[in-house]
């Protein structure tokens, strides 16, 4: 069933295309290491807010050349109080493809130097520039990628199996079980999910390592989104109880939570498959807008959301527009995922025409 | 009188939703292990009384279900205690929730008057060109996130100098006239209003779009074709009516959506709504501002549904002869 779908996503134009983008940033993203000219928490200092590295494939007389790119220097204008990058021309840096940089593991585990993008140990290649540490944010962006685009998955993980039990719970039993059940989840529905997520966000602990953060953000992500997923599941669940192979089930003596876990649930599965898909953005989306206000994730690790923290002053976004690279990335993958969810619907769902 | 009689019912469920609300908030809060007076502490210009009597109107030094009644019971009083520079909450709540209402009244209010209609259109003229187009511009608009599209704004407006760079008012508000005022807040507003307007007005579009598609299809619409009403007729006496009932139901949602999205759009403006209020408390920990924000945007939303549901009562008659049944 997951193959059809597949070959009918492909089968329409835009949601292809929508693929196909979204299999290049997962690619890029899975080989981070390897494509990224830096590390993680590579930075120079003295390279603070440089510009991104221009890249020259035509020489000084006029001749095709090797690519290469010269270093920013960094020069304090006593006139005007700045400070300017200027190019540094005296020495060429060539661009270099499968050439030794700097030491990673590769996907964590196999030591490696080789980078797919870099250039001579003193030459700097900041495809997109660097931020205030002299970081390069082409590299973060990739790593904070990592994090952003499966935050939103996780998160939905988490979320789903207590959604459906909840709702297939309520569904099933009825009467009073539903009602409170219910009652309960309309409840964390009226408080302003942005309000819960901050503030469930700030009471988090300090001092906690990356990991565990994440861990807990992906499970704030999901105490936010399962009670309206439980409510429609309960729908649903209503309207399945009483059919017959369900009857059949309960005569053969079948316990409650065999038959809403092995009878009743997997009828909701194309439901759920659309539901995924079109929540998985708004989970990116709720992710980014956290570590942009710096109660997601936090410094040095890197994610789309807290790369964009820098953007909050106008000086940057002014003199450094490639600082915001990292929401065009985000508008592109939520654009894409939804793209695929409004057709993945109209597939499952043939009398929707939401296209 | 059944209509009233409903309003009435559905208007009591409100209030034990209410409280739930308050438990969950309560306890959420309380389970941080911040201490709930630690900035009230700090701060040389608050007494020992006032710190001694909020101790006291919390029970911090009894358990936590009496906290809870304590505290439930100075909220319906409308205490909700000081912040942590000394001042009254319930001051401070006076102040930004009109602004938040503002904003998102002023945007529902644009988004239903330009989405609706876009909705019809692009139902109408189903795989045009023109349709197409406006659902590519809805998916933009649908991706682009808030904040983001407020920090270009804000770019923009840097750069051109058309429009004020946050807050509400300009610095010299107190002096001008009535309509100058008037002229200065929505001078203020545009920005803000852009960002959240564009959200919304996708979502509404498409809501409104695929509604009436589905109408459309039904039985009673070809019927109407088949007697020989005109498709003007057809479209405006009966299929927008079942069309239109959804996005009210939808209202609520909405509401609840533009509290969340102005959270953070309130944020990059420095606009001085309830979203960034609730955040500056929750950036300094003042759990007396972070509790009543947090149940008064919960008030709000469940205002929001009751409205949405009321006048769904009012304008969906099959609604009221099923809860009679």
């Amino acid at each position: 069933m997951i193959k059809d779908l597949f070959k009918q996503l492909w089968k329409d134009k835009f949601a292809r295309i929508a693929v196909i983008v979204l299999g290049i940033i997962y690619f890029a993203l899975f080989f981070a290491d390897f494509i990224a000219p830096y590390t993680k928490d590579f930075s120079d200092r003295s390279m603070a807010y440089v510009p991104p590295s221009k890249i020259f494939t035509i020489d000084e007389n006029g001749k095709l050349s090797r690519p290469y790119t010269y270093n920013y220097k960094r020069e304090f204008e006593p006139n005007d109080l700045k400070i300017i990058y200027t190019l540094d021309r005296s020495q060429k840096h060539y661009v270099k493809f499968f050439a030794q940089g700097q030491p990673y593991k590769f996907l964590g585990l196999i030591p490696m130097k080789r980078h797919f993008v870099t250039t001579d140990e003193s030459g700097r290649l900041f495809l997109l520039g660097t931020d205030i540490n002299g970081r390069d944010v082409f590299s973060r962006i990739l790593f904070g990628g990592r994090i952003s685009m499966t935050i939103g998955f996780l998160a939905l993980f988490v979320l789903f199996p207590i959604g459906l039990l909840y709702g297939g719970i309520a569904g099933y039993f009825g009467g009073k079980v539903d009602m409170i059940m219910m009652r309960f989840a309309e409840a964390v529905m009226s408080i302003p999910s942005f309000y819960l997520l901050i503030i469930l966000a700030s009471i988090l602990p300090s001092g906690m390592t990356s990991v565990q953060r994440f861990m807990l953000i992906v499970i704030i992500l999901a105490l936010i989104g399962w009670a309206g997923f439980a409510r429609v599941v309960r729908g649903m669940v209503l309207s399945i109880k009483n059919q017959e192979y369900v009857q059949a089930a309960k005569s053969i003596g079948a316990s409650r939570l065999r038959i809403i876990v092995k009878h009743i649930l997997p009828q909701t599965t194309s439901f759920v498959i659309v539901a995924m898909t079109l929540s998985v953005p708004s989970y990116i989306l709720s992710e980014s807008g956290l570590s942009f206000l710096g109660l997601g994730i936090q410094q040095p690790d890197a994610s789309w959301g807290n790369m964009l923290k820098e953007a909050q002053e106008y000086t940057n976004i002014i003199y450094r527009p490639w600082l915001l690279t990292p929401g065009f990335l985000i508008f592109i993958a939520v654009l894409a995922f939804n793209l695929i969810g409004d057709t993945i619907r109209d597939i499952l769902d043939p009398k929707s025409k939401t296209r | 009188m059944q209509i009233l009689i409903y309003i009435l019912k559905r208007i009591l469920q409100t209030i034990p939703l209410l409280i739930i609300v308050s438990l969950i908030s309560f306890f959420i809060i309380r389970l941080s292990p911040v201490d709930p007076l630690a900035e009230l502490r700090l701060n040389p210009s608050v007494s020992k009384e006032t710190l001694q009597k909020e101790t006291e109107r919390l029970g911090l030094d009894k358990p936590i279900i009496v906290q809870y009644g304590k505290w439930a019971k100075s909220f319906v009083k409308g205490d909700l205690g000081v912040t942590s520079n000394g001042e009254q909450v319930s001051t401070k709540l006076k102040e930004r929730i009109p602004n938040t209402l503002l904003l998102t009244v002023i945007v529902i209010f644009l988004s239903w008057a330009v989405g609706v209609p876009l909705g019809i259109l692009a139902a109408v003229n189903w795989k045009t060109p023109f349709d197409r187009i406006l659902t590519v511009l809805t998916s933009i608009g649908m991706a682009i996130p808030s904040f983001f599209f407020a920090v270009l704004l804000l770019i923009f407006a840097v750069k051109t100098g058309w429009f004020p760079v946050g807050g509400l008012t300009s610095s010299n508000f107190l002096d001008m006239t009535f309509p100058q005022k008037v002229l200065d807040i929505t001078h203020h507003l545009v920005l803000p209003v852009t960002v959240l307007f564009t959200l919304s007005l996708a979502g509404l579009q498409r809501q409104m779009r695929g509604n009436l598609l589905d109408v459309l299809d039904s039985d009673y619409v070809k019927f109407a074709r088949a007697k020989g009403l005109s498709e003007f007729k057809v479209i405006f006496k009966h299929a927008l009516r079942n069309a239109v009932n959804p996005l009210i139901t939808l209202l609520g949602f909405e509401f609840a959506g533009l509290l969340s999205g102005a959270a953070l759009t309130e944020y990059v403006f420095q606009y001085p709504g309830l979203g960034r209020l609730i955040l500056e408390a929750v950036l300094k920990s003042d759990i007396n501002l972070v509790m009543a924000s947090l149940m008064m945007g919960a008030v709000m939303l469940i205002l929001g549904n009751l409205i949405a549901d009321i006048l769904l009562i009012i304008t969906d008659p099959r609604i009221r002869e099923g809860s009679q049944a």
